[in-house]
């Protein structure tokens, strides 16, 4: 039988590699590819725990996740392409005209 | 070993290695595509959790809507290949950079500590309790009950998120901003 801390188990790993992209990469695409990555850990620990308390909520609470990433990709995206018009790259670290 | 726990290890492994490589690989592309795959996986693991709507909407939804987006970008932007981070940022940012990979696999630890800690609970919770009826919590007709009733008013609030949403992706791609 499989248990809750597996999917837990495995839940935390996958939240620790979108964190690590979040932190390693200089790519806005991927970085916003590394949060979709800790959004899907999220979902699959709601799941996990409804599962076990055995009621629908996780998989409710896991259909607003999904509609949050998709208008997070939806306005991230035409951030990145407003951005790279401006400066013809990807690289967070030449967006520092805000920087003081 | 049980079937079951064949599947899950195998599910697990697909989407650990997808993810892994989605974070660690130098072109976007490849990104996009290994992170289907592990929609795909994430999707099949839904599946054992007897939720197969999530399952459903884990891939018509994110597999099929939300990456084609990110893909459209990839492709518009011509945006394979990364810069080295190590070529073309600062030699001082190296040092950063590897510090919050170990905060990760610290956070990752952390992570893993609390919710088996919170995980055991719930499970000492169940143990008197009856065993939950995979059929009640699976089927689309309790998800829509639930989510006309108990949860209307998150679900009245996501329709305007989703207007805000849109109307800004418009005014930011616009031509002029």
């Amino acid at each position: 039988m499989v248990s809750l801390e597996h999917y837990l188990v495995l839940s935390a790993i996958l939240f620790a590699t979108g964190t690590i992209g979040v932190f390693l990469r200089r790519n806005v695409i991927t970085m916003l590819l590394s949060i979709e990555v800790m959004l899907n850990a999220v979902n699959l620990a709601f799941i996990a725990f409804g599962r076990t308390i055995g009621s629908a909520d996780g998989q409710v609470i896991m259909f607003f996740v999904v509609t949050v990433a998709a208008a997070e990709a939806a306005v991230g995206l035409a951030l990145v392409i407003a951005l790279f018009r401006h400066r013809e790259t990807l690289n967070p670290d030449m967006f520092t005209s805000l920087k003081w | 070993m049980p079937t079951e726990l064949l599947v899950f290890y195998l599910f697990a492994a697909v989407a650990v290695a997808a993810s892994l490589r989605v974070v660690l690989g130098r072109n976007a592309m490849h990104s996009v595509l290994l992170l289907i795959v592990s929609f795909a996986a994430l999707a099949g693991l839904y599946i054992t959790l007897d939720s197969p709507f999530a399952a459903v909407i884990q891939i018509i939804i994110y597999a099929g809507a939300i990456m084609v987006l990110f893909l459209f970008v990839v492709m518009l932007l011509n945006a394979h290949k990364e810069e080295d981070y190590v070529t073309s940022g600062a030699p001082a940012m190296k040092k950063p950079l590897y510090m919050g990979a170990v905060l990760a696999v610290v956070l990752a630890a952390e992570l893993v500590w609390a919710l088996v800690r919170t995980g055991g609970a719930q499970d000492g919770m169940l143990a008197g309790g009856a065993a939950p009826d995979a059929a009640a919590i699976g089927s689309v007709r309790e998800l829509g009950r639930l989510l006309f009733t108990d949860y209307a008013f998150a679900f009245e609030v996501t329709s305007i998120l989703i207007i805000v949403a849109m109307v800004g992706a418009v005014v930011l791609a616009k031509r002029e901003l």
